[in-house]
């Protein structure tokens, strides 16, 4: 299971790369949009996890070029707002029960992550 | 001329919604750092307790990044309190160094959204002015807005101040030039509100990338 995780915020991702990686998930990071399109070129990712505001891209418009380059990756959001907006425009997207509110819960972001990709695992 | 209430309270509205909700989402940020960083000491203790080797500096290194995270909170928070209290009172003597400071910082997320790098050139004598510090600071995030997205990603837009007679100039430059065509309408009705009760001017120059705000060191009532 690959795992690309998109936000703005460097020692948030770098951090919970960190974490999924006890947990036998390996995890890569990036900071911006244009990172994840050039990840996603290069590597397979099964899922990736997208701020849904992220530098010069929205996360909804990341979503569509990762899945041009990838098909079958999946996507799980996540928003510091919260706000009705970003949660219709998340929801719509991904599903509402693939759209997470910071601060994370690693527990509820493993269980949507195994949902996601039909998988089981990812305890310490 | 008539001015425009309506245009300004509207703007004025807007512009406080729009920097509240990104202070509440940077905090929202650094809440979710400190929480990915205590989560991980806890992972790091669950691990230590089945057999794996508890390093005292890896500790050390999370609590520093925690209690860096919390003085970025701080700072915000101080950031949003100084905004709040900008609606204090109708008008009094501000120093513009502050109020520009003020509104770069509250601008940082949209800048970074943009990857636009926004400085503020140094001011060596102080300038104060009497005047409406919400208003003014309202104006100047339209201005920065515009300018920020009329310089485009990876360009500069510095800011600067300087005191002309019984008037200031509060210039913002795009030293890299121009990557829109100056064609938004610009400013708007909520600018030209703004600038009115301000008894200012603003103008554009597109030839030396350049929006100049003036201001009289005095408003009257």
């Amino acid at each position: 299971m690959r795992i690309l995780l998109v936000d703005d915020e460097e020692e948030l991702v770098a951090t919970l790369a960190e974490r999924l990686a006890m947990r036998g998930i390996d995890a890569d990071w990036v900071t911006n949009g244009e990172d994840a399109i050039l990840k996603a070129e290069t590597e397979s990712y099964d899922l990736s996890v997208l701020d849904v505001k992220i530098p010069r891209i929205s996360g909804i418009n990341l979503k569509r070029e990762l899945e041009k380059r990838n098909p079958h990756m999946k996507f799980i959001f996540m928003t510091g707002h919260g706000s009705e907006a970003d949660y219709k425009a998340g929801s719509e997207e991904a599903g509402s029960e693939f759209y997470l509110i910071k601060p994370l819960d690693i527990r509820l972001l493993i269980e949507k992550i195994n949902t996601a990709l039909n998988s089981v695992g990812g305890s310490i | 001329m008539t001015i425009d209430l309506n245009a300004a309270f509207e703007s004025g509205l807007q512009y406080f919604g729009k920097m509240t909700a990104s202070i509440s989402h940077e905090i929202k940020n650094v809440l979710a750092i400190i929480n990915e960083n205590a989560g991980l000491m806890e992972d790091l203790v669950l691990m230590a307790n089945k057999g794996r080797p508890l390093e005292p500096e890896r500790l050390t290194t999370l609590a520093g990044k925690i209690i860096s995270q919390i003085q970025r909170a701080d700072g915000i928070i101080l950031n949003m309190n100084t905004f709040a209290h900008s609606v204090d009172e109708f008008q009094k003597r501000i120093d513009i160094t502050e109020t520009l400071t003020l509104v770069v910082s509250l601008s940082n997320r949209f800048a970074s959204m943009r990857g636009v790098a926004v400085e503020l050139a140094p001011i060596h004598n102080p300038i104060r002015i009497n005047t409406n510090q919400f208003l003014l600071e309202n104006i100047v995030w339209l201005c920065l807005d515009y300018a920020m997205d009329e310089a485009g990603h990876g360009k500069r837009v510095v800011l600067n101040a300087e005191k002309v007679d019984n008037a200031i100039a509060i210039r913002f430059a795009m030293p890299e030039g121009v990557t829109g065509d100056f064609s938004r309408i610009f400013p708007g009705k909520r600018e030209e509100a703004l600038v009115e009760i301000l008894a200012g001017d603003l103008s554009t120059h597109r030839d030396r990338g350049e929006i100049v705000l003036t201001l009289p060191t005095e408003i009257k009532n």
